[in-house]
């Protein structure tokens, strides 16, 4: 088996896994409950200033999104920092870090934003013995109308100035975690760069209202009524937190600036894509609110079965695989073209992938009387809205057309070149490919 | 002392008091909720759903069952009445592994189709639970239609006669109606008095008299009615029963399959209904397996159903066969009853093997005996006491297009008539289709 053994902005964990600072890591129990099933590391749930704890509502915190079957697809949370007092956090956070000297423990920090606030605390922290500190920059519910959280991440100076003040005032690794609630995650992430942090986490959970009571007209979860936005995450956020990864991997300004990838992370696999994107390790909370701690396990064994299969030794070896694959529309190459194929004996004669080309696509897919569904290549534009309607996976598959070949559909041979979107006639401002 | 199974003779009361209740009980209980979500979040939403095109009433399949999905098993249920107004008795009794379940592309991909006719009986449970009725009725017309026998089709077909703003007056030869749903059908198919409640629901819509105990031939007549009326829809099903031919058929304990079931769909205390402890049931078609089975469930030690073809040829689909064999009853196929033995009461009976030749099934001359003291016959049902004047088409009342008959102004529908499958579902929709045929005739 690979050894997963994973080295992150300079704190070594066992594996790549990591417990993202939320109601999982809120204390001692927990924590240690979570190292025996075997997580390589935990973020401790954020920590605030001294003197008396947030509180939290004493109504439901969470609202959920389900699939079929009742599957928690997404979760929104209006849960505050902890609301323990700060010297038990760290009283408890140092025994856990004794007991498991081969896990990475980092403290959350969430505090205003004024250097005295985090000059207090951060000898504080440092005296647990935790590996390294993240500052919560990304919380978009409740703290935030504080002041913190997000309001702090949505502004690249105050990022810049608070990571700055940390790297003063603390000698261990740094890691800024990002609200995806901007509008171009590359601009916190530099400010985080710019101010010195060793890393940066993301994505943190995104503004949103996950429904509404339609008899009470009140939004979930309800207090007393009245609901506020919360923070959403789980399986439904991911391809958000997977853009965003790789808009920060492939940015030239934060090049070689560790990511530990955050959202959604449900299985291996999910993993393995983060860290395709240029994440060096990841982050997990939905999956064990949902689950319990032993879904590790299956993350573990899975991803190391996967690079046994690939022949990869090291999870820096996965790291940033796929990034250079992630380019901009502009420089897709056009001259490759494909046509939509369907297997007939895979094929159980739903009819949707008829129904969705002919109602809201190109009428490319032809319909017998017998219920044959077959492409008509000279209308198939190669949308594969078909392949994803499709029931059956594997049933309709994208042919790539071989250069030579003529494409039925413009009555043009396919060119073994590649010209994009610059250097197209089309455009107003294409540069000659000559 | 108490019978049990062991008990020699055609006694009743063979079981404990819980022991009929299980057996009896509901065959396919209702969903949850919960268990309908996941079962109708299994359906693709096919385009133009082959579903949908084997269902003799045409219900939109797909729409109900996201109807369903979507949290709305009442806007479901219209979905299923607007098309079969019986939609509550198909979901219980429809053979849906021979109709939309068959071409279900979950079970040709995969051999596990979406459960259709359960999801159907939950939505029309839903909409039934929550009382009132969902159509409106039109303006009245002013115009009559007499219909006799308040079976699948007769009430189909007043349900629609009577939405169209018509009056109905809905005949019925029993003391209650619902034909076949009432008196024909498997009392485990069907609990709680679901064919009365389903009538009283029915009638909801107004416009609609019932009055039993009226048969065509003796307390009305054909000549009458249709100059009293201005229509008439004949849904008298098939009151007539086939004979074995056989001598000594009146021995003591052979009778009609479809008097036993009748009997057990009507009884108060099953315990009270006598069965015996070697049964046998000649035929191959549901009846003979609703026989069967409910002798099991009434405490016989041996059932045997025998039927003269190939278990291939058997009307029961597989599906039932299955079901009859999960409960204890042996089916023997390719053989014929020949000779009842027994003095005063049935003691066995012989059969001789056939087989099938290209001039028609042969018997073999090789013989066997099965031990019985009681004896089911349910070799089919056939038209009795159609009215003078009605051309036939082989056994049945010749129709043509939406139940036209040779008479002017007179309609027929169900069993009674040519066509159909002999199903509810058939019946229903020839029943409704009459009735637009009639309004648009009555309407010029």
């Amino acid at each position: 088996m690979a050894d997963l053994t994973t080295e992150f902005a300079g704190i070594t964990s066992p594996n790549p896994f990591w417990l993202a600072s939320a109601p999982p890591t809120d204390k001692e129990y927990n924590v240690r409950r979570a190292f025996e099933a075997g997580w390589g590391g935990v973020v401790w749930k954020t920590l605030g200033a001294e003197g008396p704890p947030v509180v939290n509502v004493n109504g439901p915190r969470y609202g959920a999104v389900w699939g079929a079957d009742r599957r928690l697809l997404g979760l929104n949370n209006i849960e505050l920092i902890t609301d323990r007092p700060l010297e038990t956090n760290l009283e408890e956070m140092a025994r856990v870090k004794a007991d498991y000297p081969d896990r990475a423990l980092i403290a959350s920090i969430m505090v205003p934003c004024e250097e005295a606030a985090w000059k207090a605390i951060l000898p504080r922290v440092a005296e647990t013995g935790a590996d390294g500190i993240e500052l919560n920059f990304g919380c978009p519910h409740g703290m935030s109308e504080r002041g913190m959280g997000s309001a702090v991440g949505q502004v690249p100076e105050y990022i810049e100035m608070v990571t700055r003040w940390c790297k003063e005032y603390y000698d261990k690794p740094v890691i800024v975690k990002l609200t995806p609630n901007i509008t171009d995650i590359r601009y916190p992430a530099r400010a985080a760069h710019n101010g010195g942090a060793d890393a940066v986490s993301l994505i943190n959970t995104v503004s949103s209202i996950t429904s509404v009571n339609l008899d009470t007209m009140s939004p979930e979860p309800s207090i007393d009524g009245k609901g506020s936005h919360g923070g959403y995450c789980g399986p439904a956020v991911k391809p958000i937190a997977l853009n965003m990864v790789a808009e920060i991997a492939r940015d030239p300004e934060t090049a070689g600036l560790p990511i530990s990838g955050i959202g959604g992370v449900t299985t291996w696999r999910d993993a393995a894509e983060f860290l395709a994107l240029g994440a060096g390790n990841v982050q997990v909370c939905t999956a064990a609110m949902t689950y319990g701690f032993k879904v590790v396990q299956e993350m573990a064994a899975g991803l190391s079965q996967w690079m046994d299969d690939k022949g990869y030794k090291s999870v820096a070896e996965v790291t940033g695989l796929a990034t250079p694959n992630v380019t901009d529309w502009q420089y897709l190459n056009l001259n490759f073209i494909t046509k939509a194929e369907i297997d007939q004996d895979a094929c159980i004669k739903c009819g949707r992938c008829y129904a969705a080309c002919e109602d809201t696509s190109h009428q490319a897919i032809a319909m017998s009387a017998d219920r044959t569904f077959t492409v008509k290549d000279e209308e198939c534009v190669a949308c594969n809205l078909c392949v994803n309607v499709c029931p059956v996976e594997g049933c309709i598959t994208m042919r790539e057309l071989p250069t030579g070949e003529t494409d039925p559909r413009t009555g043009k041979p396919v060119q073994d070149d590649y010209a994009n979107w610059t250097m197209h006639p089309n455009n107003p401002s294409a540069q000659a490919a000559e | 002392m108490r019978n049990s199974h062991l008990t020699p003779g055609v006694v009743p009361g063979r079981l404990s008091p819980d022991d009929y209740h299980d057996n009896f009980s509901d065959k396919a209980p209702p969903f949850d909720a919960h268990e309908a979500a996941v079962a109708a979040d299994r359906c693709y939403f096919c385009h133009d759903a082959p579903c949908m095109t084997a269902c003799p009433t045409t219900i939109d399949i797909p729409l109900f069952i996201r109807e369903i999905q979507t949290g709305q098993p009442k806007a479901a249920a219209r979905t299923i009445l607007e098309q079969n107004i019986l939609g509550g008795m198909c979901a219980r009794v429809c053979p849906t592994e021979q109709l939309c379940e068959e071409v279900c592309v979950r079970e040709v991909a995969e051999g596990k189709p979406v459960e259709i006719g359960r999801l159907q009986r939950f939505a029309t449970d839903a909409l039934m639970a929550a009382g009132g009725h969902p159509f409106a009725r039109a303006p009245e017309t002013g115009k009559r239609i007499a219909i006799v026998g308040a079976g699948p089709a007769g009430l189909s077909c007043a349900h629609r006669l009577a939405m169209h703003g018509h009056d109905v007056v809905l005949y019925d030869a029993r003391a209650k109606p619902g034909g076949l749903n009432e008196y024909g059908i498997a009392a485990y198919k069907t609990v709680n008095d679901f064919a009365q409640a389903e009538v009283a629901w029915l009638m909801g819509i107004g416009g609609i008299t019932i009055e039993t105990g009226k048969a065509l031939g003796r307390d009305l007549h054909l000549d009458t009615l249709r100059g009293t009326f201005d229509a008439v829809f004949l849904a008298i099903g098939l009151a007539g029963v086939n004979a074995l031919r056989i001598d000594g058929e009146e021995t003591t304990h052979i009778r009609d399959a479809v008097d036993f079931i009748s009997e057990l769909r009507q009884a108060g205390d099953l315990s009270k209904i006598a069965v015996g402890r070697d049964v046998v049931v000649i035929g191959g078609g549901m009846t003979a397996v609703d026989a069967a089975v409910q002798s099991k469930l009434l405490g016989a030690e041996h059932v045997t159903m025998v039927y003269r073809r190939g278990r291939e040829r058997m009307s029961a689909s597989e599906h039932e066969q299955d079901h009859a064999a999960s409960k204890g009853v042996r089916i023997i196929t390719g053989a014929v009853p020949v000779r009842f033995i027994g003095k005063d009461a049935l003691e066995a009976i012989e059969f001789r093997y056939t087989e099938e030749t290209p001039d028609g099934l042969r018997e073999t001359g090789q013989t066997f005996r099965l031990k019985a003291d009681q004896l089911f016959k349910a070799i089919g049902q056939s038209l009795d006491g159609a009215p003078q004047g009605l051309d036939l088409c082989g056994r049945k009342i010749a129709v043509t297009g939406p139940g036209r008959t040779s008479l002017p102004n007179v309609w027929a529908g169900g069993d009674c008539a040519s066509g159909g499958d002999d199903l509810t579902v058939t019946a229903v929709a020839e029943g409704r289709d009459a009735a637009e045929d009639i309004h648009a005739q009555l309407m010029v």
